[in-house]
């Protein structure tokens, strides 16, 4: 059985290349739109790995992030940042969030594919 | 310019020599006055009047002058060089 | 008494002074003559007053008017007494400003003018002159007693040629002892010393005469008065005019006869010998006095009725057979005669080399040779020239006069000349307002009235001025007789003169000074004469110095010798802790070489030779204002420092509000760039994972057309980003091309409908237009123009969420703008957002429905703006409304758009 991934993203093509990459691997992929419920969705889905785009409407990816890490249930939560921003400051705000991995936008699929792997404790 | 300001009370010995110095200053116009007297004199009645008396009072004013003079300098000359503003 | 034996005599006291003048002088040069420094020489070198006018002349005047004479010697004698109040003060000044005569007091005090020097100068050598005259013909008058048996006899070529050698015998011991060096305090002390040899041979003869007379020939004082009362002498007359008048004059004389100024000031080496002089002199003017009366009386007792009592002093001795009581009397009346004479000629030579030569020398300033010393020669040969010109003048004068009228007369009227300076000097010494004009008029007027009513007229009626002068006044006006001024007659012609020449002279000097404004130099000089007691005396007068130390040492050479000025400049330099002969050229300096060359040449030609060399004069009004202007300029330059440094830190807050501005902007660009990146990055990635995707094999062929359709949009979508982003920066920069065309409102608002149709095409809008309103002819950038409703239009279509959407367009014209109004029917934008929504990047809602990048009212604002128009949200229309105005027809600035 696959594990769970949730994927919040707000751009529709984006989001549905990432199913299918995802979903082509045996991964079970849900997908949120909003940054505002972000909170609400990954408790009540408890996915196995998260993959968290920066920039969300309602709500930013980094202080979702955060309460994420601040909540004992999710604080081990395997979460992938994605950010449009390629600077390196961001990378080090993710990783100051508390994000488990960065990717930035244009992603090459495979990567992305490796990333959730590693996350995930496979190889 | 002004003067600066004197004093009202002063020592003895400043005191002394600037009535020292008053006194040679008044001196000069005593004898002046002396020596004009004879012009107030009525003359003799013929307008004449006596050579040897005019003459002898002349010369004894002079004289007295002389002396005063004499006794003036040299208290003035002891009593100067630098001693006190003078009150030209 | 054998002729000879007389001139032997004569001869051999001659010689004998001589000798002591020779060897003063070198004992002076030594400066070992502690005789020099005894108060008694200066008192009896002041006994030159007594001339031979007193020696014979006090005799005769006794003998004519009584006890009259005594006047001469009364003056002189309060003048002493008084010495604390004018004498000290006259010494104290001469010194400190090293005066040389009374010309030089005089000038120096009005400002060093040479124009006063030569008036002053002028009046002692005219004064001088009949007095002179009178010394040569008592002298020669003395000779020829001797030479004849008869008192009165005497040969008139012997006469003649008697004061001619006299003069010439003068003349010579003048120049030989009193022009030696220029000594910088013009002092001879080997003249000085003669004369007072010869003070003291005076005073001996006269004394041992009058000895004789009183207990030899009489029987004591008490014997002298019976013979007083029995003579003709013993009533006598006292006119309280010429009482007090001649008391005041000879008081005046004193002080202002350049002899007299000579020996009282010029000569005077220690100021406290003036208070030994103020009781001695007085009592050897008593004691020339006392014996006068009774010669007199007993004269005219034993000699014939007739005789000169001018000359009782000789004849009376010799008529009771005491040849050589005579024989002392006749040396004792030469004494007075010479002394008179040497002490005046070089009183006079000074004043003529130094106020009439100096200055000409100076005017035609070229500077012959450079010898050191040249000066000096040049100064001294003026002096010789001028005791000899002295001589010949006094001499001239003796020989044009023949002698005539009684010796007294002729000096009294010297003394009216000389008295014209005293208002001056005491002016001079007392009064700070007196001024040079002042000075100026007082004694120029007084000279000429003197000249007019008494000296002149001396000469006799008909010899200088004419006859029917005397009669009917000059241009035969009546008040200007010579003796008679503004119809006042019957007075004594010298009461007459003196009262007049004075009156008229003190009130024009008042008059003059009061009037007119000094010069900067008057009033130095005149606070430095006038608080000459004071310690603290005014700064020194050299402001400038623009000379060379080198140029003044020449100068200073040649007037001081080579010697003299080497030490003087050495001396000071020393005192400036310099090493060499050069000191810094300081006011100090300068002050003190003006102070040592005024003792040779004036003060005035001094400080004239100085200003000529420094280039500037001493503190002038020009000085002051210049020191003035820097002080301006400083305070100015301060000023405008002050005002440089309040827009320093203007200027600086500025630069850091800029920076503030800057940094913002900096960070607004961050933001933006980090936006557009995000923007660019979006699509990209789109197309990049479903390009990734498509490339994997195992892909079903629907889902490739699907997602080859996606990779399309996405690049459209990033080609347009890309279009709009260089779009705004265009039209942001300002450099946007404007294309401008006519078109109907109408058609372009067809074609914006129209292609704004393909956004959403599946919602079904219903229009609302006004055709009418829409006949409107734009002349401007008709294709932006039409961007901008496309863009409009897009939005209602994108955002207006009614379910049955309406958009409305509304066209109205006022003037030139052309209003155009986009109202749909949704629930509008709400208030926060109203402004924000024409910001780049400004999505209200999630990019999905959007489908834009949110630059779309950005570019639209900005194209709003380059055609002269706007574009704003239309608040309270139910739905989202946007207003467009624009002019309906574009004036193009030129050079580029609005």
């Amino acid at each position: 059985m696959g594990k769970h991934v949730l994927l919040i993203e707000d751009e529709p093509n984006i989001s549905e290349a990432i199913r299918f990459i995802l979903t082509r691997d045996g991964f079970r992929v849900s997908c949120h739109h909003q940054g505002r419920d972000a909170l609400d969705v990954v408790r009540a889905e408890q996915p196995d790995a998260l993959i968290l785009d920066a920039m969300l409407p309602g709500r930013n990816g980094y202080d979702i992030l955060r309460d994420l890490r601040a909540e004992p249930a999710t604080a081990a939560l395997p979460v992938l940042m994605l950010t449009a921003r390629g600077q390196g400051r961001d990378r080090e705000l993710a990783e100051a969030a508390g994000a488990s991995g960065f990717m930035a936008k244009p992603f090459s699929n495979a990567e992305v594919l490796a990333s959730v792997r590693a996350l995930l404790g496979q190889t | 310019m002004k003067p600066p300001r004197q004093p009202v009370f002063v020592a003895p010995p400043i005191y002394r020599s600037r009535r020292l110095r008053d006194a040679a200053r008044f001196v000069p116009v005593l004898g002046a006055v002396l020596m004009l007297l004879p012009m107030l004199w009525a003359p003799e009645p013929d307008g004449a009047r006596s050579t040897a008396r005019d003459g002898i009072y002349v010369f004894a004013i002079w004289a007295g002058l002389i002396v005063a003079t004499r006794l003036l300098s040299t208290r003035l000359d002891e009593d100067t060089p630098g001693s006190g503003p003078d009150e030209d | 008494m054998p002729f000879n034996l007389l001139v032997l005599a004569c001869l051999a006291y001659v010689a004998f002074l001589f000798t002591v003048a020779f060897v003063a002088d070198r004992r002076a040069e030594a400066g070992t003559l502690p005789w020099l420094s005894s108060p008694l020489v200066y008192t009896l070198s002041l006994s030159v007053y007594c001339t031979a006018w007193t020696f014979y002349g006090a005799v005769g005047y006794a003998a004519r008017s009584g006890l009259e004479f005594v006047t001469i010697y009364l003056g002189p004698t309060l003048v002493f007494i008084g010495w604390w109040v004018v004498l000290r003060k006259l010494v104290r000044i001469a010194k400190t400003q090293r005066v040389t005569s009374i010309a030089d007091l005089i000038s120096s005090r009005y400002g060093k003018s040479s124009l006063l020097g030569v008036v002053v100068t002028l009046i002692c050598v005219t004064a001088a002159t009949p007095y002179i005259a009178l010394q040569l013909q008592s002298v020669a008058l003395s000779f020829s007693v001797f030479a004849s048996d008869t008192p009165d006899g005497w040969h008139l070529p012997d006469r003649d040629t008697t004061a001619l050698w006299v003069a010439g015998g003068l003349a010579l011991f003048t120049i030989l002892f009193g022009t030696r060096n220029l000594d910088a305090n013009e002092q001879h002390h080997g003249v000085v010393t003669a004369i007072a040899v010869e003070a003291v041979v005076k005073l001996v003869a006269l004394v041992a005469v009058g000895v004789f007379v009183v207990w030899i020939v009489a029987d004591g004082p008490a014997d002298i008065v019976t013979r007083i009362d029995a003579s003709r002498l013993a009533g006598w007359e006292l006119v309280p005019g010429r009482w007090a008048g001649l008391i005041f004059l000879s008081a005046a004389a004193i002080l202002t006869l350049p002899r007299m100024f000579q020996v009282l000031v010029v000569e005077n080496a220690d100021e406290r010998h003036l208070s030994t002089a103020s009781w001695a002199f007085p009592l050897y003017l008593a004691a020339m006095s006392l014996f006068v009366v009774p010669i007199a009386v007993v004269g005219l007792e034993v000699l014939p009725d007739g005789s000169n009592p001018d000359l009782f002093v000789l004849t009376l001795p010799l008529a009771l057979d005491q040849g050589g009581l005579a024989m002392l009397a006749f040396l004792g009346g030469f004494s007075s005669a010479t002394s008179m004479v040497i002490v005046a000629a070089i009183a006079l030579a000074t004043m003529v080399s130094n106020h009439v030569v100096m200055p000409l020398i100076l005017a035609f300033g070229e500077r012959k040779g450079t010898e050191p010393g040249d000066l000096r020669r040049v100064v001294l040969l003026a002096r010789r020239l001028s005791i000899a010109g002295v001589m010949a003048l006094g001499y001239g004068y003796y020989t044009l006069t023949g002698g005539s009228g009684a010796l007294a007369a002729t000096g009294l009227i010297a003394f009216v000349g000389v008295a014209q300076i005293l208002p001056a000097m005491l002016g001079a010494l007392f009064w700070r307002g007196a001024t040079r004009t002042g000075a100026m008029l007082g004694l120029g007027t007084g000279f000429g009235l003197w000249l007019y009513t008494l000296y002149l007229p001396s000469f006799g009626q008909g010899a200088v001025i004419a006859a029917h002068v005397f009669e009917g006044g000059l241009f035969g006006l009546g008040w200007l007789r010579p003796e008679a001024l503004f119809g006042i007659s019957g007075m004594d012609p010298l009461l007459h003169a003196l009262f007049w020449s004075l009156a008229v002279n003190t009130l024009l000097f008042v008059g003059g000074s009061l009037l007119t404004f000094p010069s900067p130099m008057e009033r130095l000089q005149g606070a430095r004469f006038v608080q000459a007691f004071d310690q603290s005396g005014p700064a020194p007068g050299w402001s400038r110095g623009q000379a060379e130390p080198e140029d003044l040492l020449v100068m200073a050479q040649r007037i001081l010798g080579e010697d003299v000025a080497l030490a003087f400049f050495q001396a000071n330099a020393r005192a400036q802790g310099k090493d060499g002969y050069l000191p810094d050229i300081t006011p100090a300096f300068m002050n003190d070489l003006e102070r040592r060359l005024s003792g040779s040449i004036g003060a005035a030609a001094a400080h004239a030779m100085i200003a000529q060399i420094a280039g500037g004069a001493s503190v002038s009004v020009e000085d002051l204002m210049a020191v003035a202007n820097e002080t301006a300029q400083i305070m100015e330059y301060s000023a405008r420092l002050e005002a440089q440094q309040d827009e320093l830190t203007r200027t600086a807050r500025q630069l850091r509000e800029a920076n503030d501005k800057l940094t913002q902007l900096s960070v607004q660009k961050d933001a933006f760039l980090s936006q557009i990146s995000h923007e660019l990055r979006t699509p990209m990635t789109s197309i990049r994972a479903f390009s990734e995707i498509m490339m994997d094999e195992d892909v079903p062929p629907e889902l490739c057309a699907r997602y080859a359709g996606i990779i399309h949009d996405e690049a459209i979508r990033l080609t347009r980003l890309l279009d709009d982003l260089l779009d705004l920066s265009v039209l942001e920069s300002g450099t946007v091309q404007l294309t401008l065309r006519t078109a109907s409102l109408r058609d372009m608002l067809d074609r914006a409908l129209q292609a704004a149709g393909s956004t959403r095409p599946e919602r079904d809008f219903a229009l609302h237009r006004d055709g009418q309103a829409e006949q409107v002819t734009v002349s401007s950038d008709i294709d932006r123009l039409t961007q901008v409703f496309i863009n409009i239009i897009s939005n209602a279509r994108k955002y207006c969420d009614a379910e049955a959407p309406a958009l409305r367009i509304v066209v109205r014209r006022k003037g030139d703008q052309v209003q155009v109004d986009f109202i749909d029917n949704g629930s509008g934008i709400p208030k926060p957002s109203q402004a924000l929504i024409f910001e780049k990047f400004a999505r209200l809602t999630d990019s999905a429905k959007a489908g834009g990048a949110g630059l779309g009212l950005a570019i639209c604002r900005e194209i709003m703006q380059n055609l002269g128009g706007s574009i704003a949200y239309l608040p309270g229309q139910g739905g989202a409304a946007f207003r467009v105005v624009f002019p309906a027809t574009l004036v193009l600035p030129i050079g580029g758009p609005a």
